[in-house]
């Protein structure tokens, strides 16, 4: 089967709803593993790394979580269906360069997806939509157990889960939440944040992981230490931070608006202007703009509009996702005049943003007692 | 008198956190904590005492690797991995590494996580192994103090007990 007929359409995948999705776009847990007496994959020959695939990707497929699931070489990929698994935040920017002797197993729910020969043997993640990290904590230890009747693990008493980078060794998880934070970054509240969320150990990335841009007002918090606590301390961890941010981005959407609408209210008109009006328009102009349109639907600026939508248009603009629509291969000019085409056209029926008049009290903040 | 902070929360304790709250008109509110009103605030000492917690693998972490060997070159007997293969990649060869350069990486591994021992999930089949060792490691304390103390009773019951354990044991510990 084609990766591009096994995935769900953008639409759907839009449609996903989590806990707390308004801010918290999606979460994942991720488990790094290594089996014993073969070397790492950045250190093996090709025909040892194709033994460990070989070994690794029967055992992933039988477990039952995996029926149905789609499972294949990373050699037997083209490159755009590795940039749409990448788009889709699905596989590692490093597992897409990755060719002979590495795979991937993607469940049907795309809830569970298992990178084999990445950085290390083994990188298993649970994803869920909204702020679940509890919840993929749980999925993923549950298929990790299964496998490790199955695999012989690396392991220490000592150091934990051997992996080829010493930062994940010992628990070798990666617990990480995906954030939409426009109001923090437009109140200029964006970097004391992250500097106190970097005090406390955590690490913040943009929308791709590791030494990417925070395209779309798009940030990812994640774990730094592995070895020396437990998941669930560090799972809870990141509960209580990330609850502290959601609550800090919400204060900030608020008082924007209680102080400069204006502000805000040119924000948003000047990117739906943009979006539906433009006849050619880059990636990342989109990404920025969308993230300002998603702050609209939030505040209720477009009735009628989803967030979904907007959410289905932030991967359908992106570059694959855009390429897979032709069979042609397109140049950047060439995908940014279809982009806009795109927009203009799903864009049709949202109408021009309404300009509330602000109330004292602000934005629909959710009541809590 | 000491010239130790208070904790300005309960001003009985001594402060041994320091907090700097930024705020959005950038003006910076201190506040010194001591450990039991930082608790209360759900802040953790142990974490506001790693704030260089994302220093990665930098420089000075494979000089480490390095001079561990005391100028001669390590290599990995099971995969041939040299400190020069780390110093280039920051990565290690293999799960035996992990042995070969133990020496250099654990100052490394301080500095890089919470503790310097695992916590958490362990293979089920291991585990078990993990629970033996530990409950002989603590049965042969009390053996050493029951013979401090002349209780020769008790000490050849513990020393019955630890030999009732050991041969279970199969997997070695690293």
């Amino acid at each position: 089967m084609q990766i591009h007929t096994f995935l769900s359409p953008p639409a759907e995948t839009a449609r996903r709803h989590g806990p707390n999705d308004r801010i918290v776009m999606s979460s994942r847990v991720r488990l790094a593993r290594n089996v014993r007496d073969y070397a790492f994959p950045g250190w093996a020959k090709k025909p040892e790394r194709v033994k460990v695939l070989e070994l690794i990707r029967p055992a992933v497929e039988s477990l039952p979580e995996m029926s149905g699931a789609f499972s294949e070489a990373m050699d037997n990929l083209t490159a755009l269906d590795k940039q749409i698994l990448v788009e889709r935040h699905l596989i590692s920017r490093e597992h897409a360069a990755k060719t002979a002797g590495s795979g991937l197993v993607l469940n049907r729910e795309e809830t569970f997806c298992v990178m084999i020969n990445e950085e290390d043997h083994l990188r298993m993640q649970a994803l869920r939509p909204g702020l679940q990290l509890r919840q993929a904590w749980n999925a993923i230890d549950q298929l990790d157990t299964a496998l490790e009747k199955k695999l012989d693990y690396a392991f220490s008493n000592e150091l934990g889960y051997l992996t080829a980078c010493p930062t994940n060794l010992g628990t070798g998880i990666r617990v990480s939440a995906m954030l939409h934070l426009p109001g923090l970054v437009l109140a200029e509240h964006i970097n004391p944040i992250i500097q106190s969320v970097n005090k406390l150990g955590l690490a913040v990335r943009g929308l791709y992981g590791e030494g990417t841009e925070a395209l779309g007002n798009v940030f990812q918090v994640s774990n730094q230490m592995t070895l020396g606590e437990n998941e669930t301390t560090i799972v809870e961890r990141l509960e209580k931070v990330l609850s502290q941010i959601i609550e800090h981005e919400e204060n900030a959407r608020q008082t924007l608006m209680e102080q400069k609408p204006k502000v805000v209210y040119n924000h948003i008109g000047r990117a739906y202007g943009t979006l539906a009006n433009a006849h050619s328009i880059t990636s990342k102009e989109t990404m920025n703009f969308l993230s300002l349109l998603r702050l609209g639907v939030d505040m209720e600026v477009f009735p009628g509009t989803e967030r979904s939508l907007v959410d289905e248009l932030f991967l359908t603009t992106q570059p694959a996702h855009l390429q897979r629509k032709l069979s042609d291969k397109l140049s950047a000019e060439e995908r940014d005049i279809l982009r806009a085409d795109m927009l203009r056209e799903c864009l049709k029926n949202v109408g021009r943003p309404l300009v509330k008049k602000i109330e004292p009290r602000g934005l629909d903040k959710p009541k809590e007692s | 008198m000491s010239s130790k902070k208070m904790c300005s929360v309960c001003k009985e304790k001594p402060a041994t956190v320091f907090l700097t709250n930024i705020s959005a008109d950038e003006k910076a509110q201190k506040l010194d904590l001591c450990d039991d009103c930082a608790k209360a605030k759900g802040l953790d000492s142990n974490l506001a005492m790693f704030p260089f917690a994302d220093t990665m693998l930098g420089l000075g972490a494979s000089n480490e690797i390095e001079s561990a060997g005391g100028g001669v070159e390590i290599r990995c007997p099971k995969c041939g991995f040299t400190q020069a293969d780390f110093k280039k990649s920051g990565r290690l060869g293999c799960s035996e590494c992990y042995t070969t350069f133990a020496e250099g990486l654990g100052g490394l591994l301080k500095t890089m996580h919470k503790g310097t021992r695992h916590v958490g999930k362990a293979p089920e089949a291991l585990r078990e192994s993990r629970d033996t060792a530990e409950r002989i490691k603590a049965l042969q304390k009390k053996l050493a103090k029951a013979i401090d103390d002349e209780n020769f009773e008790q000490a050849a019951e513990l020393r019955d007990e630890i030999n009732r354990l050991t041969p279970r044991r199969t997997a070695k510990s690293a």
